[in-house]
This record gives structure tokens, sequence and C-alpha cells, in this order.
């Protein structure tokens, strides 16, 4: 039969984000792939240069949608770094549960979106949709908001964790690690699931490597690289926590990969929550324009808030210099590079988005695989476009 | 081998590189465009196997090319730098070293306008295919400024 090129995309109907997947058939067997990107482009970078440091951290929550907590984190770690801020010890444990519960958050929707992906409709991918839901609750009441939370801010986080969330939190984390064995029978005892996953997409070691592959996608393939481990950062020296790999590096092991760091994640969080030391949650950034701010006298509530937002000035001027600081994000090595010229304006921020990367080595993933399994593999990756075009 | 041992290395074979280690386990370099390549080849071979990424800067009077490099086993963090004319900027492509600098490359083209020789399919990739100019250039006139 004659070769051809077919796009997919760029609409998705199980909306994967937009992006058009050029694969080169004989039939319908996948020769070669050549993803187009770029079409929800919307120049973060350039926007960033346009913006003082902390009107930065909104736009950090709009690189990643499906994972803003870890993209604002990892904004205010660089700029921390960039002007040599220690952050109190308080401050950063909330971020490390806050970080974690958006891993777990995050790898909730890609279980939701295997599922409709291999044609799983309705049961499964409501349940993913249920826990998520709980998780989503406790941003709401540590941060005020279910997504886009704005709520690290350089030197510390916006406010204390509020007085429920300790035991909202366990009580949530209990009812997912449940969840997630019922999650777990339903898919090992599919074989539909099974037969649509184990050996598809096999990506090797050496080419997920040589791609510059990163997080669950590069476990799965048996390596164990995790940032989390290797250069720790925030305070994951602190914990025990597994790195969980697979063997074969096909889709299903992406989805073992998954359903482990849910468990890992859990784990975390409940030992950060046992250790979570007192004390101040944001520190005095060193500030070019002090502003006197007033104080609101005790009655009106309002205080500690205040107080908090006091100890962060207005503007922040970086000395001339330059920071490049990697996270292990919900889907692979996120890193971001801010030079700063002693403005009050970032000089240049360069964003290493993890699924660009996978995606560019898609074509290893897609040689060899049936027009049919171009859902699944594009999900299996946990494709994210809003980071991958920035 | 630590940092300081790489950076040793480095300085043995490339006498003209300005090799620093502003903290423990980070390496930073800036080298000349033309041993580029002899020096990537080089940190490949030292175990540097993965390319985290490739940024393209504007600097006042030259662009400049920044390569982050980690080891798996080293656990060693390199930033690599090399400085580009503006007028008709050129620098040899990576991509046989690290075959990942690919879309890193054809990005950097695409906002800075720098040319990667060698590279097999240097289109752009975020921009629209006939848009004119170069984004992330300090000289780029933003609609609204205009």
């Amino acid at each position: 039969m004659a070769e051809m090129w077919i796009n997919m995309g760029p609409q998705h109907p199980a909306t994967h984000g937009l992006w058009d997947l050029r694969i080169k058939v004989d039939g319908d067997m996948i020769l070669d792939a050549d993803p187009q990107i770029g079409y929800i482009h919307r120049g973060i970078e350039k926007l960033g240069e346009n913006r003082n440091y902390t009107q930065f951290i909104p736009l950090a929550d709009r690189t990643g949608y499906a994972s803003p907590m870890t993209w604002a984190i990892l904004y205010v770690l660089t700029v921390e770094e960039l002007m040599d801020i220690k952050v109190p010890p308080r401050a950063t444990y909330i971020r490390t549960i806050a970080f974690e519960l958006q891993r777990m958050a995050s790898h909730l929707l890609f279980v939701y979106g295997m599922a409709e992906n291999v044609g799983a409709m309705w049961p499964p991918l409501v349940y993913a949709y249920r826990e998520r839901e709980l998780l989503l609750d406790l941003f709401q009441i540590l941060t005020g908001a279910r997504f886009h939370f704005n709520y690290p801010r350089i030197g510390g986080v916006k406010w204390d964790i509020p007085q429920t969330f300790e035991a909202q939190t366990k009580k949530a984390l209990d009812v997912i690690e449940s969840k997630l064995k019922e999650y777990e029978r339903m898919f090992d005892e599919s074989e539909i699931f099974l037969m649509r996953t184990k050996g598809v997409a096999v990506l090797r070691k050496e080419d997920a490597i040589r791609m510059g592959v990163t997080g669950p996608t590069l476990r799965a393939c048996g390596v164990k690289e995790d940032l989390r481990k290797s250069e720790p950062y925030m305070c994951y020296s602190d914990f025990d926590f597994g790195i969980p790999t697979g063997k074969n590096g096909d889709l299903y092991d992406r989805w073992v990969v998954r359903i482990a760091e849910i468990r890992e994640s859990a784990k975390i969080v409940r030992q950060a929550l046992d250790r979570i030391p007192g004390g101040a949650v944001a520190t005095k950034v060193p500030a070019a324009v002090v502003k006197s701010v007033t104080v609101l006298d005790g009655e009106t509530g309002y205080e500690d808030l205040c107080v908090i937002m006091a100890k962060v000035p207005k503007v922040i001027k970086p000395p001339p210099g330059e920071a490049y600081v990697r996270v292990e994000d919900s889907r692979g090595e996120s890193a971001m590079y801010i030079i700063s010229d002693g403005t009050e304006r970032p000089y240049r921020i360069k964003i290493r988005s993890p699924i660009f990367c996978t995606l560019s080595a898609l074509k290893y993933m897609m040689r060899g695989a049936r027009v049919a399994d171009v859902p699944p593999i594009m999900e299996g990756i946990d494709i994210l476009l809003s980071e991958v075009d920035r | 081998m630590s940092a300081e041992e790489v950076a040793g290395e480095m300085k043995k074979k490339f006498p003209e590189a300005d090799v620093r280690i502003p903290r423990a386990s980070r390496l930073t370099a800036s080298v000349k465009k033309e041993v580029l390549l002899d020096v990537c080849s080089f940190l490949k071979d030292a175990g540097f196997d993965h390319l985290s990424s490739i940024a393209g800067v504007d600097r006042a009077e030259n662009f400049e090319v920044a390569y982050f490099l980690w080891s798996y086993e080293k656990k060693i963090l390199v930033t690599l730098k090399t400085a580009v004319q503006k007028e008709n900027p050129r620098i040899q492509s990576v991509i046989k070293i690290w075959e990942g600098a690919n879309w890193h490359e054809r990005e950097a083209y695409d906002m800075f306008g720098i040319v990667f020789e060698g590279h097999p399919d240097l289109r752009r990739l975020l921009m629209p295919e006939d848009f004119v100019g170069h984004p992330l250039r300090k000289d780029f006139k933003l609609p609204e400024v205009e």
C-alpha cells in the first residue's frame, strides 16, 4: 500500500490540547511522526520581560495549566536563588505539601485521560475526577482558588495553612489511597486495557536519554532518576519515599509508574504534615523600594495578613546575575533560567518544559504503532500543551 | 569525578575556556564558538548525557547561546556558554552529539534568528511559518509599543 502523511489535529476530540501530529502511515502502521506545535504559543517568555518579578507569578501558574502549583513554585525558587534568599522552613514545608498534592492531582488527570483514550468510558474516567475533586477542595482551602492559585511568593508563601487543613488532607489521602486499589483492580483485570497498553509505544532507554526525555516516561524505561533524590531541593531530603520505575518503557509501564507515584506523593505529604515546623511563612526580601505599610489594628482581624504582606516589598530588584533551577515536575524535569540585569524586570526568562522534550521523542515511540493507538500514546506521555508552547 | 576534576580536565584541554565553579556540583564555562563542538564532544564523553535545554540570550553586543548539561552519573550541572555575533549569527549545531537538541535549536532559531549549521530541519517551531522577525530579540517591537 502507498505511504502517506496524515494530519491528526490540531483539534482533538479527547482535548489533549491544540497541536497537530503528522504521521506517515502505510495502511494503519505508523512509520514516522512529526509533531507540529505552537498553536497556543502565548509568548510567556516575552511577557515576562515586560513585567516585574512579582507580576510573573500568575503567569508561571498559567505555564502549565494542569499543574500550576509546581510551575509557580519553580519560578519563586529560581528568583530566590538569583537573590540568595533563605526561605523559612515552615514555608518550604508548605510548598512541598502543595507541590506533592499538585503532582497527585495531575496524575489523577492522567488516569482520567488514559481511561478515556483507551475507550474505558464512564466509570474509571469519572472516578479519577471524583478523587481529584478532593485535592482541588484542599487547594481551595489552602489558597482560595481551585486552579491558578497564585500562592507561592518570593521569600515564602502567601499565607499560612488554615487550621482545618491537616485533618482534611489526611482524610482526603485516606480516600485516594483506598481508591487507587480500586483503579488498579479495574484496569489490571481488564483485558482490553492490557491489550491496548502492554508492548505499545515502547521507548528504549537509550533513545529516551538521547532525546532528553525525563520524568515518569523516562522512569518507565527503567531509569531510576528523580531530581527529588538526585539533587534534592526544598526539603525532599527529609522524607522517606521511593522512586517507582518500569521495565519495558511501554504504555503500561507509564501507567504503573504514575499510579505508584501517587502513592509515594501521599507518603511525602503525610510525613510533611507530621513534621512541619512552626514559625514564619515568609521572609523579608531585600527591597529596592521599601514602602511603608500601615498595619491594621488587631480588632479588624486582618492584622496577620497585613504583617505577611508587609514583609514582601512591592518592587523586587535582584542583583545582576543568573540562575538555572530545575525541579521534578509532575511530567519530568522542568526548569527556569532567569537573567537579571539589576532592574525591576527580568532580562530573560527561559522555560524548559519536560513535555517539550518528550514530544520531540514521540517519533521513536510511534514507529511501529497502529493508528488506533495514537490517542493512548498521546495521553501516555501526559501531554500538556500549555507548557510545550509557552 | 567531581566538578573540580571536570573543570581541571577542561582547562587542560581547552586553555582558552573560562571555567568556573559557582557552587557545589555546578560548573559554568564560556568558550569560543569555534571550539564549541570539541568541548561538547569532550563533555559528552565525560558522561554529560542529558541536554537539559538550550537558551538563546540577546546580550547588548552579541547573542549568547547557553547549553545546560546534566550528568546522571556524576550529578553535576554544566552551563556552557558561547557568544555569536549579531551580524549574520551562525553557530554549529550540536545535534550530532545530543539528538534532543533538535527542537531547542529550532526554538532558538525561531526566537533569535540564530542559524545552527548542520541542523537537518531548521524551521520555525512556535511562531507561524510566515511570521516576520524574531520575537525574543530585544530590538523586536511589540505592536502596542509602536
